[in-house]
């Protein structure tokens, strides 16, 4: 399996990345836009305040009046209710395109996810694509929304504030601007190094979860072997090095806020000795208020800036979510009907069913030849031709690549050479829902989704009626111990089934695939051990299941082996040995190999209990 | 969770009292850390007082009161008034615009010490918390670990360790900042004036009563926020981990709908928690600028009335605008203490689990001896007997065979001898000793038990190996490999025996590990050899390879260890020295195969039925 390299860093940000994420947000545009108007107006509120201080200190302190004060005093509870009105407005709405947003890349992606083929599975680990759906799109959504929202706020407020200053006095004015670019540099060389040192953490800290991990699921191997007190002195290491780590990457923050700080106080001071010298020695060229607010100034304005550092960081952090999200949305599904078939069948989301033929079971490989996109060709020009109703089994042992045959009839993957025919018709001629529609699938870890037995097995035909329901679970055999539970068939089986045992599980992944009454059934055969009873039941169930039906039959059981048409016999990925389960005996090839070591051990295990019985 | 006792009223409190014990060795730098915070409030307060003496005496300066006093704080004043009062400050403003600056840079200075200190001390008191855990997890029983949920304790080692951590670097030492502030702040603006003084806090209890329920309230909206985000996961867990069944009935559109439907479920959660921030943000923004407005206001009238000066407004003004945003934050702070109580419980909860302990006077035994079960009987806890009544005795170095069903009790049996678990009734004699005598430490590193589903661990294959003995030299590495039949595989590796096992290296077959873990249990010396079924996944000329590099190292080496086999294969074992049937957690039958073979029992007609096997294959492939 080709593992997928996470990637949690690029060096530099990727404009074109987040221009093509801009694309997929064109519904949240609007929102945005007026999100960012909204804070505009409470930076200019910001800016207003200090300049309401300095008509206070002017007007009335200094001057010693009252006149105007209620006036004034209007004017301050004005600008207060837009400020609050407009961080209202700037909450709400960025919190709206948030959730937005990540609904709207969630249900595309999730739209990709079902078209994407299963090469794309097999490559990739549940875990990745679910990280992918759910903390890499709320990070997107975060840093949308919230991200620029902090660039938008801390860009307008230095800006206005410039403009607010130069318009009161150029000459101060200039005198704090020209700190600014110090420390904006100051703030980007930390940015960087404080991203690097926090990665360092994460990293650290993704090895200690292993360490647990490792110390709690091999425990019982530990104690057998005594090596407690080494793996102590290992993890003893590694927190170690996460306090080294995480201490540097503190101390490192720690140093950039005092020294924004204190670099803004230069500014402030300077402003401070130039102004109080004007105010004193240039009377009516520089009022005491107008100094009180560029102090207030010189002060605010440092941290907008440090912020802007800061996000730029963040975006960088959130880039790599960025190209994972992305990256997903736009692979190609390798596998889809082509436009023609669409037109006439309909796709998986808008089926055409009447348009649909019957399948009636006819299955061949024709010169079929195939290769996974990253290994070698694993089937060669094979032909086979199964009759409708005919039963072919695939032996192998763990891992040969026995469901390379299912994948292919199931059209999970089309052959790269040859055609398979499904009654006689190349089944590219029609689409994949109706050959879909028509396979009975039963996997060896048989899988259930939450909610109750009924709609486990209604998933195999959503118009199934209750009658159906339960003449289905009838002919497996799952019935007793359906009405056995509490609420019967509205019992509940929990994620993944997880309330039910392996074999009752089984049973109702046998009723889901017959309640949908196949033409074709896959069926993958359980080795997980189940107790007698189950057994027996089980074996009624795939003789129930699989009669007047094709079937495909990754084999475990002796018993199925023996009783199929057609044996394949597989070992790494190809198909070496074909025929009856006496023919193949008879060889005394790979396949005898196989029934003396793996057929034979689980009739050994079963014998203890026969001798029993 | 909720009924245990930590969750009692008081019993977080007492929760952060034990607490005390990782705390202890970081004190000094944590107090540091919280002297250096009020020192960096203290500075950042005095900063607006020397701006207003520096206003007001240019002010009085203006009207010609060059002789005023300058309005200082005391220490500074005089220094001023004795040179000339107000007319000098406005002389040399650029006295007050260095001391601001020097104040800055002190500040600095402290909040950098109060971040480095603050860090060290919550990144060691990580540190202790984790060691703790993973040792203390290391020294639980082994019942413990069969029975304990993973993926549960994992989440606690890591998350709810982070958020203790987070609790300890940040906010802790920031409810200090608050309480200083709010102290400082009080104490200098009642010496300007307690009537403005009194106006300008008329809104913060409001505002902390406001941040504190709201974070409160507002924690039911993410906890419901946080059960539709899990749902959405599950869901698509569930959906991704079968999507060849979704396919396979062509319900990619029902499942879409569905995530749909989820996707909804979080998006409205989430929307409604952007409403109620959203009125948050802005309702405490209402009050804070509110706060600010009164106070100006109220400072211009008692300034005109003469009560205080210009400056002094300024420093009410400055002093608001600074004790708001801490004042907000406390709230929360002191609402997420609740998250970082419950963190805590669950960890004590994993630290208060009896940690497994030797019988007091165990000591040492040799192990090369005779084994006696006497009469042995064993449950697990609460629940119905495992084996009942197993007596039988072999002598030291004997090859033993233990047969059964699935679920007869042969693996507890031998869970025994390791002492992973103690018997109930009855004992268990090595060389006539009592087993509960004999120290763990010696049990453990004198029997080899090879586990049914052996655990290897993510490293090379051959540390794996050599993990009983680090020292062996690859001669003997190799050896052992030879004699598990496991050189060939491991030659097959590109990397050979360099090659990583587990999750960042390759994936190994149920007998590939098995063989390995057998490896590595031969390559110490061992008195008493246990193997767990370890011979079924591999095939029937590897296992009997393996049992004759056995006996020939027995041959060669002298003393060999006692041996147990457990197994389901007759065919294979029928050469043991003893043999066990084991039936219901009883001893059904035992002796040599002759003896067996000679009685009706069990023993025979399962010898009978695999012979069946053996010849059915031979007639099928006639």
């Amino acid at each position: 399996m080709q593992q997928q390299q996470e990637k949690d860093f690029t060096r530099r940000l990727d404009a074109g990345l987040w221009l093509k994420l801009a694309g997929y947000l064109k519904p949240y545009r609007r929102l945005l836009l007026l999100s960012a108007a909204a804070l505009v107006v409470s930076a200019l509120c910001d800016t207003i305040f200090p300049l309401l201080t300095r008509e206070a200190i002017d007007r009335f302190v200094s001057a010693g009046q009252t006149a105007g004060l209620a006036g004034f005093a209007a004017r301050y509870a004005a600008t207060i209710l837009v400020q609050v009105a407009s961080i209202f407005a700037n909450c709400w709405l960025s919190g709206r395109a948030e959730c937005g947003i990540n609904r709207h890349i969630r249900l595309l992606g999730f739209r990709r996810l079902s078209e994407l083929p299963f090469s794309y599975y097999d490559q990739t680990p549940v875990g990745y694509i679910i990280a992918r759906m759910t903390s890499d799109t709320a990070r997107l959504g975060e840093t949308v929304a919230w991200g620029l929202n902090d660039l938008i706020w801390s860009g307008s407020y230095v800006i206005i504030t410039a403009v607010a200053m130069l318009l009161l006095d150029v000459r101060l004015a200039l005198i704090v601007l020209s700190v600014m670019p110090v420390i904006a540099v100051a703030a980007v060389w930390f940015q960087k190094r404080i991203l690097a040192g926090y990665r360092v953490v994460r990293k650290t800290n993704s090895r200690i979860t292993g360490a647990f991990n490792e110390g709690i699921m091999g425990a019982k191997t530990t104690k057998t072997l005594q090596r407690e007190r080494a793996n102590c002195a290992e993890f003893s290491e590694l927190t170690h090095t996460m306090r080294t780590a995480s201490v540097r990457a503190a101390v490192l923050s720690a140093l950039f806020m005092p020294i924004v700080s204190t670099l803004g106080s230069v500014a402030a001071a300077l402003v401070l000795w130039k102004g109080g010298h004007d105010v004193f020695h240039l009377p009516g060229l520089l009022s005491i208020g107008t100094l009180a607010a560029f102090v207030q100034y010189s002060t605010g304005i440092f941290e907008p800036i440090s912020n802007i550092a800061r996000i730029f960081a963040d975006m960088q952090a959130s880039q790599a979510a960025a190209e994972r999200v992305v990256g997903m949305l736009e692979t190609e599904p390798e596998i889809s009907d082509t436009p023609e078939v669409v037109a006439r069948y309909g796709d998986s989301f808008e089926p055409r069913r009447e348009n649909w033929p019957a399948l009636r079971g006819d299955v061949e490989f024709d010169g079929v030849s195939f290769h996974y996109s990253t290994g070698e060709e694993v089937l060669h020009d094979f032909s086979l031709k199964v009759e409708a109703g005919q039963t072919v089994a695939l032996v192998g042992e763990t891992g040969s690549g026995k469901s390379t045959i299912v994948n292919l009839v199931c059209r999970f993957y089309e052959p790269t050479e040859g055609r398979i025919l499904i009654d006689g018709v190349d089944y590219r001629e029609r689409s994949i829902l109706w050959l879909q529609s028509h396979l009975g699938y039963v996997l060896q870890q048989p899988h259930l989704f939450s909610g109750t037995i009924r709609e486990n097995i209604r998933f195999g035909r959503l118009d199934a009626t209750d009658e159906e329901i339960e003449r289905a679970a009838r002919m497996v055999g799952a019935e007793s111990f359906i009405l056995g539970l509490e609420h019967g068939y509205d019992t509940q089986v929990g994620e993944g089934g997880g309330l039910l045992s392996t074999g009752q599980k089984q049973l109702i992944s046998f009723a889901r695939a017959l309640v949908a009454n196949p033409s074709i059934f896959i069926l993958d055969e359980a080795t997980s051990s189940v107790d007698t009873e189950t057994e027996q039941r089980l074996q009624s169930a795939i003789a129930a299941a699989l009669k007047g039906r094709t079937s495909f039959i990754i084999a475990h059981r002796l018993s199925t082996i023996r009783s199929a048409d057609v044996i394949l016999v597989i070992r790494d990925g190809r198909i070496i040995e074909r025929g009856s389960h006496r023919e193949l005996l008879r060889q005394r090839g790979y396949y005898y190999q196989l029934y003396v070591n793996q057929f034979r051990e689980e009739q050994v295990r079963a014998s203890w209990e026969q001798a029993r019985a | 969770m909720q009924d245990s006792p930590l969750f009692r009223r008081g019993g977080s409190l007492r929760l952060f009292g034990r607490f005390y014990e990782f705390m202890r060795g970081s004190l000094r730098k944590y107090v540091g850390g919280v002297l250096a915070v009020i020192v960096t409030v203290a500075v950042s307060f005095l900063a607006p007082l020397l701006l207003a003496g520096a206003v007001d005496a240019s002010t009085d300066a203006l009207q010609g009161q060059t002789g005023a006093p300058v309005n200082l704080p005391a220490f500074l004043a005089g220094w001023f008034d004795a040179r000339g009062g107000a007319g000098y400050l406005a002389e040399n403003v650029w006295m007050v615009a260095a001391l601001l600056l020097a104040l800055s840079a002190v500040g600095g200075l402290f909040q950098y010490l109060r971040g480095r200190w603050s860090a060290e001390a919550s990144e060691e008191i990580a540190e202790r918390l984790r060691m703790r855990l993973y040792a203390h997890l290391q020294q639980m029983s082994y019942a413990y670990h069969a029975k304990a949920e993973t993926g549960d304790l994992i989440q606690r080692c890591t998350l709810d360790v982070e958020t203790i951590r987070r609790f300890l670097a940040n906010q802790l030492v920031e409810i200090f900042r608050t309480l200083a502030m709010v102290a400082l702040a009080l104490t200098l603006m009642a010496r300007i004036h307690l009537g403005l003084t009194l106006i300008s806090l008329l809104l913060v209890p409001v505002m902390f009563i406001m941040a504190l329920w709201f974070f409160h309230w507002v924690r039911r909206l993410f906890t419901e926020a946080d059960e539709a985000d899990g749902k959405l996961s599950a869901m698509l867990q569930e959906s991704l981990t079968g999507v060849r069944v979704v396919r396979a009935f062509g319900r990619q559109k029902y499942e879409s709908d569905r995530f749909a439907a989820r996707a909804g479920d979080v998006h409205d959660k989430s929307a409604r928690l952007s409403v109620v921030f959203a009125l948050y943000w802005s309702g405490s923004n209402l009050l804070s600028t509110a706060q600010t407005g009164l106070t100006l206001l109220f400072g211009i009238l008692f300034a005109l009335r003469g009560e205080i000066s210009t400056g002094d407004v300024m420093v009410f003004v400055s002093y608001i605008s600074m004790l708001i945003w801490p004042i907000r934050e406390l709230g929360q702070i002191l609402s997420d203490m609740g998250k970082s109580a419950v963190s805590l419980a669950r960890l004590y909860e994993i630290l208060d689990a009896p940690a497994e302990q030797d019988t007091p006077g165990a000591s040492d035994a040799p192990l090369w001896a005779d084994i006696a079960f006497d009469h042995v009987g064993f449950a697990y806890a609460g629940s119905h007997p495992v084996l009942r009544d197993v007596s039988f005795t072999v002598h030291a170095g004997a090859t033993v065979a233990i047969l059964g069903a699935t679920g007869s009790g042969k693996t507890t049996m031998m869970n025994l001898l390791q002492r992973l678990y103690d018997p109930t009734s009855g004992q268990i004699r090595i060389g006539g000793r009592d087993i509960t005598t004999i120290s763990k430490s010696c049990l453990r590193a004198r029997v080899g038990y090879v586990l049914q589903e052996p655990f290897l661990y993510s490293r090379t294959i051959r540390d794996n190996i050599a993990i009983t003995r680090p020292d062996a030299p690859q001669s003997q590495i190799d050896a052992a490999a030879r004699t598990t039949a496991s050189d060939g595989f491991i030659a097959e590796f590109e990397r050979g025996y360099d090659t990583l096992v587990g999750e960042r290296g390759v994936t190994l077959s149920g007998g590939q590990k098995q063989r390995i873990a057998i490896a590595r249990t031969l390559l110490r010396a061992n008195d008493i050899l246990i193997l767990d079924d370890s011979l079924s996944a591999v095939d029937t000329e590897t296992d009997k390879a393996i049992r004759e590099a056995l006996r020939a190292q027995r041959a060669s080496g002298g003393r060999a260890p006692t041996t147990f086999i457990i197994s389901h294969r007759i065919t294979t074992l029928a050469d043991a020295d003893w043999i066990l049937v084991v039936e219901d957690g009883r001893i059904a039958q035992q002796g040599t195969h002759a003896d067996l073979i000679a009685e009706d029992g069990l023993y025979r007609r399962v010898y009978r039925i695999q012979a069946a096997l053996e010849d059915e294959l031979s007639r099928e492939t006639a």
